[in-house]
């Protein structure tokens, strides 16, 4: 809140002086998310117990876009990530594989049997004994029940499909559990965040958790969360899974990345999930 | 003084250090500073603005805001402003904070710019993959230097 407010006050300054420092974004974090002037997302909550000890609110990423993104994800006609999700709920329904079944012949209509799924992935799956992000469900189901070859795990298709399912849950709070048998990997996650890689020595909290609110170079650093995901981004005009964005940021820190679907990356997301414990699953947000 | 800098670069790329400079295994550090140049010789504050600003090189200005270099877009708030850092500290206090800053602020975000070894999956600049084995640091000594001495024209 004191960075948000903080940041508020420079850029007051700066215009007050008007001080040509380039691309001083102002975040107002009672701003707030009403999609299709009917769906209220929470962007901005008390944070979950396990991390009071490092921050008290947390924000979703909306929250430190300019006016006109936030604008844009507040209206499905507007928020182009929408038509990806709609092309996902067709993938759903197509038969594909030796077996000659849908997503549908055994989960029913997207709104009835994904509703509220997005929500508490990644999850532990008892039967395969890990825990599986909803990437590997849709890819397990591919295998063994409809006999079609899996998506490759960051792909056009399986960018889609996730974001179908996600939207299914839009507006219920992410609430995955890191007890239990999540709770290795949860730690494994809570490791990786909290440690620097590359050249530049920098860890997740170096950015997301010390320097939300500040600017660095044009981008106005949020935490980092992934409520949002699947994003689809203004810079590159598609939909971007959680892994592909957690391997960009890896590589800005001049490192070697690991990989989508590594074991690492799926520590990181059940962590990275539980510090957004409570704020809004956005369907499919938007991002520059 | 470009030419000068892009050679020194080539050379540091191909793995060696030029004669007559400190490799970066080599620094001697007095706590945090760094008492005698890197290259032997003083650096060109112009050229050291140029690294600051550039992308590619020192990026300074995408954690820093410094007003004398106002004119080059989007300065970042992560560090503190370093107008008037020529008066908080000496030279020699300056080449040990941009060589490797945690020897002044320990645990700070702030990267080193003389350093090659003691990373955690280091990697081959912006490309994702494992840098070779042995990869430069991110600024010569030369450029080092020239950005030291643009720093201590930065007096309050
Ligand atoms: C050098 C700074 C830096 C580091 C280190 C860094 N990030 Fe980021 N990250 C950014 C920037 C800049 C953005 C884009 C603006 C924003 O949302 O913060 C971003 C965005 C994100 C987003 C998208 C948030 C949204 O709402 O769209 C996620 C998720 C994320 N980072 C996760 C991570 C994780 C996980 C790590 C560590 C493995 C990490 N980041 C390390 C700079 C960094
Ligand atoms: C990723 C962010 C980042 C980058 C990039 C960065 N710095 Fe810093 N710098 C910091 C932070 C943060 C501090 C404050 C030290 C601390 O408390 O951690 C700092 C402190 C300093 C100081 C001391 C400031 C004062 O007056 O007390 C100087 C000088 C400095 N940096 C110069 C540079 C130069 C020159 C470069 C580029 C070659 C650079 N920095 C790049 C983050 C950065």
């Amino acid at each position: 809140m004191t960075k948000l407010t903080s940041i508020r006050t420079l850029a007051a300054l700066a215009v007050a002086g008007s001080i040509a420092f380039g691309g001083v974004a102002q975040a107002d974090e009672n701003a707030e998310l009403v999609v299709n002037g009917e769906i209220t997302l929470v962007t901005k909550t008390a944070a979950p117990d396990h991390l009071k000890d490092a921050m008290d609110t947390i924000y979703s990423g909306w929250v430190f876009r300019s006016d006109e993104t936030q604008a844009m994800q507040a209206d499905d006609f507007t928020n182009p990530g929408i038509l990806d999700a709609e092309a996902g709920v067709e993938l759903w329904n197509a038969v594909d594989g030796t077996e000659g079944k849908s997503c549908a012949s055994c989960h029913g209509a997207i709104e009835e049997g994904m509703k509220g799924v997005r929500a508490v992935y990644p999850k532990w799956n008892e039967a395969a004994g890990e825990v599986r992000t909803m990437e590997m469900q849709v890819n397990d189901c591919r295998k063994t029940r409809m006999g079609a070859e899996p998506y490759k795990y960051v792909s056009g298709q399986m960018g889609r499909i996730v974001s179908a399912i996600s939207m299914q849950s839009r507006g219920e709070p992410v609430n995955v559990a890191i007890d239990g048998k999540a709770a290795e990997t949860w730690a494994k996650g809570k490791e990786l965040y909290y440690t620097r890689t590359g050249i530049l020595d920098l860890s997740c909290a170096s950015c997301h958790e010390e320097n939300y609110g500040n600017m660095i170079r044009a981008d106005h650093l949020s935490q980092g969360q992934i409520n949002g995901f699947p994003v689809y981004r203004l810079n590159n005009a598609k939909i971007n899974q959680v892994h592909d964005r957690f391997k960009g940021c890896v590589r800005d820190t001049r490192a070697e990345t690991y990989n989508p679907g590594s074991p690492e990356f799926i520590a990181l997301e059940l962590y990275l999930a539980s510090r957004g414990n409570g704020l809004s699953v956005e369907g499919v947000s938007l991002r520059n | 003084m470009k030419l000068t800098t892009i050679t020194a670069a080539v050379l540091l790329t191909a793995g060696a250090a030029l004669a007559g400079e400190v490799a970066p295994k080599d620094v001697a550090f007095n706590g945090g500073a760094i008492e005698a140049s890197l290259t032997g010789a003083p650096g060109d504050a112009a050229a050291g603005a140029k690294i600051m600003t550039t992308r590619s090189l020192g990026n300074c200005i995408a954690c820093h805001e410094v007003t004398a270099l106002k004119d080059a877009p989007f300065h970042g708030e992560v560090g503190p402003s370093l107008d008037g850092t020529g008066s908080r500290w000496s030279e020699a206090e300056l080449r040990g904070i941009v060589v490797n800053a945690k020897m002044t602020f320990e645990g700070t975000v702030m990267p080193a710019f003389y350093k090659v070894d003691g990373f955690n999956r280091a990697g081959d600049g912006y490309t994702g993959k494992a840098a070779p084995a042995d990869f430069p640091p991110i600024l010569t000594a030369q450029q080092i230097e020239d950005v030291v001495a643009f720093l201590v024209t930065l007096k309050d």
